[in-house]
């Protein structure tokens, strides 16, 4: 006797405890394996494009904090060095330092959060979940000296950062850096050789190079399929060029990779950040400049390594108080090309998976 | 780091291979004619010497008499990149056609583009909105779209 089967296709979100965020996917499995996919974006879409074209240069920094609400430093950053290049604004040599240690420090308090919610995905419910956020805490706490908000900073101005860093912020700096090597080594323990994790993850959903590269992928999702390119150093901005890191890459492609390549990330981004301190010197943090800035008339494009990915502004001013066009290129919405690619003939609970690696932030996707 | 090609130098490249296909230069910008998109696409990406297998961004600016679709391209090989630019003129139904052949980066960024902006990419597999429901009156980032409108 034969038994007969067909198709079925089953709807995944918005709301699920398993994609973080407010994800839609409809699948089609056949049994319990996925044949199609169909990602349903724009549950979070509030338009930023359309509103920044309504707001001065700098009231637009406070809508990048809410693009991946994860990382708003390098939003932040992103986004005020485009300005910069269309108004050709300096930038003080301290600001420049001061942008870099927020932008590592916001890298690990992105990474803490994808590798927190990729082990949930896995199965493994909140107790590792809660030792990254126990982690990121300490990183929102820095800021919150910084800046005085935990989340949505909005520290950083065209042309510089919106104040210095008060005086009982570097001994907590420096707290910090001491103890995040042994933190991330407690958590490589309990899980980089568990052999759960290497059975859900190992050559599960692997994105080739040629892939990568040909659907746009970039970040931890482009270096996990061993493509040696990081903005930091392929075109390096900020003090980038004065400090020495690695760029880690993965080996296959695979889930497994892109979680490692984010943890061995974190390493080097605490190294970053001990060779700011050293480096750092007294001086001004931002350029002063009138109270509305009003780029000459052109257009300009200038992207960052955000930890997700190439975040891009490519900005038109007419010469006024606001941007004619703000476009963002966003990396979790580019990094998404590709999921179907991935999750094809994985089954059910390897989605969740792969998508959990994949990291996306969909304040960010759908903007 | 990454060095920006010359405009002029990407141009003639390309009326070599397409005669007619580059009509402007400015800067690292480089103006191309819609029809040739495809074409001038591919042949950016295949010849060895330019190797831009990387599209890095597809935006799109409405300057009211025309559309123009940026497109921002890499190579990760040469570290260079390279601005294509294209206008579209017409505001009921313009079109260009569709790069997703040359690179599958631009499946979603299009799709966005359609959505946002309303200009359609001819030969895309897939031309639905993205961001917004398929009813959604206008397109929202065109410059003649009222918010108070809706």
């Amino acid at each position: 006797m034969t038994i007969q089967t067909e198709p079925i296709t089953i709807n995944l979100g918005p709301q699920h405890p398993s994609t973080h965020g407010v994800f839609r996917i409809r699948v089609t499995f056949d049994g319990e394996v996925v044949i199609d996919v169909e990602p349903v974006f724009g549950y979070l879409h509030r338009g930023t494009e359309k509103l920044a074209e309504e707001r001065t240069y700098t009231q637009i920094v406070t809508l990048t904090d809410r693009l991946d609400y994860t990382s708003s430093m390098t939003n932040n950053l992103a986004y005020v060095r485009t300005v910069e290049k269309l108004g050709s604004i300096p930038v003080p040599e301290r600001a420049m330092y001061m942008r870099v240690i927020a932008s590592e420090l916001q890298r690990i308090a992105s990474h803490l959060v994808s590798t927190g919610f990729f082990l949930q995905e896995l199965g493994v419910f909140v107790t590792l979940l809660m030792y990254c956020f126990r982690e990121r805490e300490r990183v929102l706490d820095l800021f919150e000296m910084l800046c005085g908000a935990r989340v949505t900073v909005s520290y950083m101005r065209p042309g510089g950062v919106f104040q210095d860093a008060p005086e009982d912020f570097w001994p907590a700096l420096d707290t910090f850096v001491r103890d995040m090597p042994g933190y991330i080594d407690d958590l490589e323990g309990l899980i980089s050789d568990n052999e759960i994790v290497l059975a859900r993850t190992r050559d599960i959903g692997v994105l080739t190079p040629e892939l990568a590269i040909d659907s746009s992928a970039s970040g931890p999702v482009l270096r996990g399929s061993s493509v040696q390119w990081d903005l930091r150093k392929a075109a390096s901005y900020e003090v980038y060029d004065r400090v020495a890191f690695d760029v880690p890459i993965g080996s296959s492609g695979d889930s497994y990779d892109r979680y490692i390549v984010r943890i061995q990330e974190m390493r080097q981004s605490i190294s970053i950040i001990q060779q700011c301190i050293d480096q750092i010197e007294p001086g001004p943090v931002r350029t002063e400049g009138p109270f509305f800035v009003r780029p000459p008339a052109g257009d300009a494009y200038s992207s960052v390594e955000a930890p997700r990915g190439e975040l891009g502004f490519y900005i038109v001013s007419d010469g006024g108080i606001s941007p004619y066009r703000c476009k963002i290129r966003s990396p979790s919405y580019i990094n998404l090309t590709s999921l179907k690619d991935l999750v094809v003939g994985w089954k059910l609970a390897d989605l969740v998976v792969i998508f959990g690696s994949v990291d996306v932030n969909m304040g960010e996707v759908d903007r | 780091m990454t060095r920006a090609l010359d405009g002029e130098e990407v141009a003639r490249r390309i009326n070599e291979a397409h005669p007619g296909a580059a009509s402007e230069w400015e800067g690292g910008d480089v103006w191309v004619e819609p029809e040739a998109l495809p074409a001038v696409a591919a042949f950016l990406k295949e010849t060895p010497d330019l190797d831009f297998a990387f599209l890095v961004s597809i935006s799109a600016v409405d300057y009211v008499e025309y559309f123009e679709l940026v497109y921002h391209l890499l190579s990760m090989r040469l570290n260079r990149n390279v601005t294509i630019k294209t206008r579209c003129y017409g505001r009921d139904e313009p079109s260009v056609p569709s790069v997703v052949g040359v690179w599958r980066g631009a499946e979603l960024q299009e799709r966005e583009v359609w959505d946002l902006m309303g200009v359609k990419f001819e030969g895309h597999p897939n031309m639905k909105r993205i961001l917004l429901w398929e009813d959604f009156p206008g397109h929202p980032l065109r410059k003649d779209f009222l918010r108070s409108a809706h």
